[in-house]
């Protein structure tokens, strides 16, 4: 298993509050290669949070501990939070939600590119602004120089999603989480935002970890998928036979899916039980 | 009382299902006060404001000299001493003695500013914000305008056309601090305006007066009282300020601002006869801070920043 | 009114000059009728209030054939509405009367002591946002260390504390027991004769002129006064800023910034600051118009020839024309100060940026 980028081993999550520990993620495991991996699951079951521990942005107050988190055989638990900044953004990224609140208001398109640049490499101004804008055409945005020099509110939301693809793309990592990158943006440009995602995981050959709760497009879109549920993962399959899925909750999540031609009285509602937590 | 009633009482309070309005409102009052009463300034804060209160309502038994008259003959200007905790100032008179009546004062102009600005203020404010259109405009305009003055420029102006003393200050500094109170209100009038609870009491055809009076006022009372509770410390300066420039309060009256003016012709060899009054101020302006902050926190967890 | 002039005006233009024209028309909308308002109030002080005017511009000490004069001059026999007209526009040419106390005409009292106070004022706000605003960023940052008690205390203090009182305390310490500073005034009197001020600033004008003896004097007399005033503003501005901070570290885009790698440092100073500093210009801008406001006490205590000094000065001897021609300066200013800040929030921001 040379070819494995992370692997994750009973990951857990926990914040302190004032009513108690919350336990957000709790052993979750599973290991990835140069393949694409979907993460599902119902709201606050734990699929971001998964996604920041492994990013090391877990909010200070709460507790991250694992028997294993290893990066490219990287320990990331064990390393300094200086090496865990400089595998940031450099060979790990993130593309999170909304561009409308992801982006720095106040600072340009382009400069937010270049930061990322320039933060894990040292190159020329001119260099930077170079690939910057290389990196924008690659996210598929015609006219690159004006988009430059645009602030985040001054683009659409595709577009602003493109250009945080390009933030976080530019220095070529080789693992990138996106969580739930396009459930901002309107269903039109949703597409077209996946399409290039998808073409650039693609190119590079990068692990990718997508994050959803839309079961449908994350089978479409990945190799393997993981069902969370309450902080645990309650189903690894592959995408392909998703439809043989055994678990009651992975089928629930099926069910409730609309499809076309088939008259839906009264709609299904999701099944939780307890014991599936345990 | 025995652990089990008192776990019992907190549970009806606590109850998520309260059969009466009572025990609704007692439930909430229970749930902010926990919340009021974990921070622990706003506590010092609240033991402050209470301790006002007690030396005001018994001035007589606390002070042991008389707030006015002295004794000029042996009691000049002493300094601190057991007969005299805080010294005399120059007419012979003790200094606690006057601290503690001058108590009185204080809460004097803070309450009647309160009650006469926050009621015009909350007038206004609601007015302008259940009638909308040009009334809120020009309303609004009106407030604004006022709002974007220097407060203690225009009371000092205030007070100069209207003659010096404690009663002219109150009013001069009422006149420049219902502007916020105005804002207030409106904002939370504009949030209730359009609720269906509104609309249901209109249906019933109860006037625009009644409805503003009865429906809407009382809803923007809790954050009203959060910010005259963090104004507070600003009026007692601003009074205090007047008194200091001989504008509020007169003499003999033991007025602490007016009482450091007395003490600044002495401040360089006598130095206690101003530091008492102001560190008064200080302490009871501090008080009304740490308890609007905390009432702010408690009553508003919106604006949660500790 | 000047709004859809504007807007007619621009008709034909772009959408852009549209939106800058009625921008620009409702900023100049607030501040015409702010300043009437301001003038409608000292109006209403000035000759409502006293029941003799003349009295109280001149004093009763005035002979009758001048109060006769003074009466006719200020137009009391006509309709309250032209004599606000004519209030105005005296107000407006700069015209506010005579100072019975200095018999010079009122504005130029006021042109000659206003530079001391902007002066003090400014040095105070300098004190104010260079302690006040890293003081806040830190508070936000160590949320509930120990460094965010000390501001909140200080803070606190600074919002509690009578300021003439605190001088008068630093008076004792400073000038009196440890003599680091110098007695109340501007300059000692030695230079008040040998010294040439050009601006009225003077510690600007001895730099200039290279007077480093003057510009020491004067310092030692501006420091304890503008260190009082750069309390008070340090304690709003420290606490406005922690509290923007705050607001801005729970941002998502904070989140991304970490997510590219970001130093700490890089992404406090770098861009939640950079993020917060736009609502912090109105912050300070305040803070400058608050201090103008608040060295009318610290000048009584200081000695500081000011407007604030010239107002408690010309309060105490009834001249009205000058406690009002000195409150319509500082409330001009204040509005001006207001409005600016609105202006510079907008050009700040690029998402109200019009332009
Ligand atoms: N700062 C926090 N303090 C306490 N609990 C938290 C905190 N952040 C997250 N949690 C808890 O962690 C759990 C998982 O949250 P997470 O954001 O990972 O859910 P999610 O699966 O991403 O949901 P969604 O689809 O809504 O994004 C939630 O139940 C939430 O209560
Ligand atoms: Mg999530």
């Amino acid at each position: 298993m040379s070819d494995t980028l992370l692997d994750v081993d009973d990951l857990r999550v926990t914040f302190p509050t004032r009513t108690g520990l919350v336990h957000a993620v709790r052993g979750v495991s599973f290991s990835l290669g140069r393949e694409r991996l979907g993460i599902v699951g119902e709201s606050g079951s734990g699929k971001s949070q998964t996604g920041r521990a492994i990013m090391g942005l877990t909010p200070p107050q709460a507790e991250v501990s694992a028997r294993k988190l290893a990066f490219d055989g990287i320990d990331l638990l064990s390393i300094s939070p200086r090496q865990r900044r400089a595998l940031r953004g450099n060979r790990i990224a993130m593309i999170l939600q909304d561009p409308k609140y992801s982006l720095d208001p106040v600072m340009t398109i382009g400069r937010q590119i270049v930061e990322t640049l320039r933060t894990h490499e040292k190159v020329s101004k001119a260099e930077a602004r170079k690939r910057a804008l290389a990196m924008l055409q690659a996210v598929q945005i015609r006219d690159p120089a004006r988009v430059f020099d645009l602030y985040p509110h001054e683009v659409s939301g595709g577009m602003g999603q493109r250009a945080m693809i390009a933030m976080m793309l530019v220095t070529g990592p080789e693992l990138m989480i996106a969580d739930e990158p396009t459930s901002a943006l309107d269903v039109t440009v949703q597409l077209d935002v996946l399409k290039i995602l998808d073409k650039l995981v693609a190119e590079r050959g990068m692990g990718l970890i997508f994050i959803s709760h839309d079961l449908r497009l994350v089978s479409s879109f990945c190799d393997r998928v993981v069902v969370m549920y309450a902080g645990k993962v309650v189903e690894q399959i592959k995408a392909s036979e998703l439809r043989d899925a055994q678990h009651p909750y992975t089928r629930g999540l099926l069910n409730c899916m609309p499809r076309i031609g088939f008259e839906r009285h009264p709609l299904p509602v999701l099944d939780r039980k307890p014991e599936w937590a345990e | 009382m025995s652990a089990e009633t008192i776990q019992s009482r907190r549970a009806w309070l606590l109850s998520d299902r309260p059969v009466s309005r009572l025990q609704a409102r007692l439930g909430r009052a229970y749930v902010a006060w926990r919340r009021f009463s974990a921070n622990r300034l706003a506590l010092v804060g609240m033991l402050i404001i209470i301790a006002l209160l007690v030396v005001a309502a018994f001035a007589d038994v606390l002070a042991p000299y008389s707030p006015t008259v002295g004794d000029l003959k042996n009691a000049r200007l002493l300094p601190p001493g057991a007969a005299h905790w805080f010294g005399t100032d120059d007419l012979g008179r003790d200094i606690y003695s006057r601290i503690v009546y001058g108590a009185r004062w204080t809460l004097y102009v803070v309450i009647l500013v309160a009650i006469i600005a926050a009621p015009i203020g909350l007038l206004v404010g609601t007015i302008a914000g259940y009638a909308g259109g040009w009334t809120d405009t020009i309303l609004m305009r009106i407030t604004d305008i006022f709002l974007a003055f220097p407060k203690l420029v225009l009371a000092l102006a205030f007070v100069a056309a209207l003659g010096p003393g404690i009663e002219n200050a109150v009013l001069a500094i009422a006149i420049t601090s219902w502007p916020p109170y105005a804002r207030i209100a409106r904002a939370e009038t504009l949030t209730v305006r359009n609720s269906d609870y509104i609309k249901a009491v209109q249906l019933m055809g109860a006037s625009p007066f009644r409805i503003v009076l009865r429906h809407i006022m009382p809803l923007c009372i809790s954050s009203l009282i959060i910010r005259v509770t963090l104004d507070m410390a600003g009026i007692i300066l601003t009074a205090a300020g007047l008194g200091f420039l001989g504008l509020g309060a007169q003499p003999p009256l033991p007025e602490w601002g007016a009482m450091i003016a007395s003490g600044r012709r002495f401040i360089l060899d006598q130095w206690w006869v101003a530091a008492a009054p102001g560190a008064a101020i200080l302490i009871v302006s501090l008080g009304f801070n740490l308890l609007g902050d905390g009432l702010r926190d408690a009553l508003d967890p919106r604006s949660g920043d500790q | 009114m000047s709004v859809t002039e504007n807007q007619a005006a621009a008709g034909g233009g772009s959408a852009r000059a549209v939106a800058i024209l009625s921008s620009l028309g409702r900023f100049l909308v607030i501040a015409v009728t702010t300043y009437l308002g301001l003038l409608a109030v000292t109006f209403f002080i000035g000759r409502v209030i006293p029941i003799d005017p003349v009295l109280a511009v001149l004093g009763d000490r005035a002979p009758t054939a001048v109060v006769e004069r003074t009466r006719r001059e200020m137009g009391l026999d006509l309709p309250w509405i032209e004599q606000f007209y004519l209030y105005v526009k005296a107000a407006l040419s700069g015209d506010f009367g005579t100072s019975v106390l200095t018999t010079n005409p009122v504005m130029t009292d006021i042109r000659r002591v206003f530079p001391a106070t902007i002066e003090l004022a400014t040095l105070g706000t300098i004190i104010g946002a260079v302690i006040g605003v890293p003081l806040g960023v830190l508070a936000a940052v160590k949320r509930g260390s120990l460094i965010d008690q000390v501001a909140r205390i200080v803070g606190l203090i600074g919002y509690s504390v009578p300021i003439f009182w605190l001088g008068l305390l630093g008076l004792v310490l400073f000038y009196a027991k440890l003599q680091w500073i110098a007695f109340p005034a501007r300059l000692d009197v030695v230079y008040e004769y040998t010294f040439t001020p050009i601006t009225g600033f003077y510690l600007l004008d001895a730099a200039i002129q290279g007077q480093w003896d003057v510009f020491y004097d004067a310092w030692r007399h501006i420091v304890l006064p503008a260190a009082l005033l750069g309390y008070l503003s340090l304690a709003y501005i420290s606490r406005m800023t922690r509290s923007f901070m705050l607001n801005e570290l729970a941002q998502e885009y904070i989140v991304a910034a970490r997510a590219k790698g970001l130093s700490e440092r890089r992404i406090i100073w770098g861009h939640a600051l950079r993020n917060a500093a736009v609502p912090m210009v109105t912050v300070i801008a305040l803070s400058y118009a608050n201090l103008l406001e608040g060295s009318v006490l610290t000048e009584t205590v200081f000695s500081w020839p000011g407007i604030g000094l010239y107002i408690t000065n010309s309060l105490q001897n009834a001249d009205m024309n000058a406690v009002l021609g000195g409150t319509i300066a500082i409330g001009s200013v204040f509005i001006a100060i207001n409005l600016l800040s609105d202006l510079l929030y907008r050009l700040l921001d690029p998402r109200t940026r019009v332009g």
